[in-house]
């Protein structure tokens, strides 16, 4: 098996048509390797391009030049059995109960029934929501919500997980007892994930690398090693290890960030006059 | 989610309706026994009534509500499979949309009853110029709700699916149609109202049977009681159509689950 899980090779992005006034460069010539079995953060500046990263890896956008590959192959389209991918709006079915959207999802990777039966049971037990699984997502709250689509990712098993901004909509609190559910689940099962985040301390908390954006077009600027084993509890986000991680990886941020937003108001000015 | 609010609000919401019909039937039982108004313009409500029995029983009555509900049948069945049909290729095309949904929009704004009397003439007397008046209503609020149905399907909906590895029919079968569903019934709903209400009007205009045509027939030979009991049953069988197509509706709206 070969060490890098997943790669992008020189690869470059825009929306709009080159020469207009709507053009807009999102990646240039990004390369960026993902390990067997590490958890990568992708973190930078709003519309640096990291989640049009995370869906080339998913084939939900394909890359304008350079190639993307997982597990040694080209992506071409949807890999349901070795990558799963969890969405910012949890993405639950709201017309199925918690326990058929993960039955369902496990018909459409092909999965026979009374095994997804199981597998669904399981997921649901991994992540706390064993009682409510005949609940509609409507009846559960963002937390619960987000914990069910993290089930049905994980009752997928595949090898690869790619998540955008999982946690984006939660608050604070719930997002570090999610992260610490996540990283607990992940010492024990050995995937290789990749997660967009806006939130350094997400970021340090559950990465095993971090790769660092720069303003848009986006460009990897550095990458941060999160030296210390899974599973984390919450007290590592309070050490002085944690700060200081923190505290490098916003250094390496923040002058990108001043640069995203003298440029988005640059832009609105243009636009105006 | 407003399960708290939902009874209390319906329970009210009966009572108004509710006081409104004792309200109405009230007025006419006074206005009537009062001598204010002519008993053959409007005759006495206990009149109505006691005739309501006998014109149930009729053989008459019995082929003209036959005939009615064919027509709405046949109506709602061609309208209901063109615009299922319609707006589904419609709906599923951003582009189609901004072409045809304006233009569609445009002609259910025109008051249709305008072409009652073409349609007769170019489908004669009989149910066929109902059928096709009804079907061409009936049309307008189905193909529009389909529209709206699936092209409201939540994006993130779709590519989950496709990520999961879902095929095209279990995309539409599992994604789509449950998405759909709520806003597609709502217009299949409209549509049976309005089906109905555009057969009875062209028997109103011209006709040789059904409820629309024997009430003006009553009207013309000045038999104003069996008239009014005719309107009463009609208003009656329209309110039973739109109980049965509500039930239906909110039935489909709870297999898809709570929202």
């Amino acid at each position: 098996m070969p060490e890098i899980a997943m790669s992008a090779r020189g690869v470059s992005h825009a929306y709009g048509v080159p020469g207009s006034a709507s053009h807009v460069a999102t990646l240039d010539d990004v390369s960026l390797d993902v390990r067997r079995g590490e958890l990568l953060a992708l973190i930078g500046p709003s519309g640096c391009g990291k989640t049009t990263l995370l869906n080339m890896f998913a084939s939900l956008v394909r890359p304008l030049r350079g190639t993307i590959e997982v597990d040694g192959q080209p992506v071409t389209g949807p890999m349901p059995r070795k990558v799963a991918f969890v969405f910012q709006e949890h993405a639950l079915f709201p017309w199925n109960t918690i326990r058929d959207n993960i039955g369902l999802a496990l018909k459409f990777q092909g999965v026979a029934k009374p095994e997804a039966a199981e597998r669904a049971a399981h997921a649901l037990e991994a992540v706390g929501l064993a009682d409510f699984a005949d609940h509609f997502p409507g009846q559960l709250s963002g937390g619960m919500k987000q914990r069910a689509s993290l089930a049905r990712a994980l009752s997928l098993d595949t090898e690869f997980i790619l998540m955008d901004e999982p946690f984006a909509a939660l608050d604070e609190q719930t997002r570090i007892v999610l992260g610490e559910d996540l990283s607990a689940l992940l010492s024990r099962t050995r995937k290789t994930i990749v997660f967009v985040t806006h939130s350094l301390g997400e970021a340090v908390l559950l990465a095993d690398r971090v790769a660092i954006f720069s303003a848009r077009p986006g460009r990897i600027t550095g990458i941060i090693d999160i030296d210390e084993p899974h599973p984390r509890r919450s007290q590592f986000a309070t050490s002085e290890k944690f700060n200081r991680l923190r505290g490098d990886i916003f250094g390496l941020l923040h002058d990108e960030i001043r640069k995203s937003i003298d440029d988005s108001v640059h832009r609105r000015s243009g636009a105006a006059a | 989610m407003n399960d708290a609010a939902a009874p209390a609000g319906n329970g009210q919401g009966r009572l108004v309706q509710l006081l409104f019909y004792v309200a109405v039937l009230a007025g006419w039982y006074a206005v009537t026994r009062a001598g204010l108004v002519n008993p053959i313009v409007l005759p006495p409500l206990d009149k109505v009534l006691a005739a309501i029995p006998g014109v149930v029983a009729s053989a008459q009555f019995g082929a003209d509500l036959a005939t009615t509900l064919f027509e709405v049948f046949c109506a709602f069945v061609l309208a209901a499979v063109a615009g299922l049909l319609v707006g589904y290729v419609v709906g599923r095309s951003p582009r189609r949309i901004a072409e045809y949904e304006p233009l569609l929009s445009a002609v259910y704004a025109v008051p249709l009853v305008l072409f009652f009397p073409l349609f007769v003439l170019f489908f004669g007397l009989g149910i066929a110029s109902k059928v096709a008046i009804g079907a061409a209503i009936a049309f307008f609020p189905i193909v529009l709700n389909t529209i709206a149905g699936f092209a409201n399907v939540n994006p993130v909906h779709l590519a989950a699916a496709r990520l999961m590895g879902a095929s095209p029919g279990q995309i539409m079968r599992h994604v789509m149609v449950p998405s759909a569903l709520p806003v597609v019934t709502t217009g299949l709903r409209m549509g049976l109202i309005v089906a109905l209400l555009g057969c009875l009007g062209t028997e109103t205009i011209a006709a040789t049977g059904g409820l629309g045509y024997r009430m003006v027939a009553l009207a013309e030979l000045m038999d104003t009681v069996e008239e009014y009991a005719y309107i009463v049953l009609i208003i009656v069988i329209a309110a039973l159509l739109n109980a049965l197509a509500g039930w239906a509706e909110a039935r489909a709206h709870r297999l898809m689950g709570a929202r």
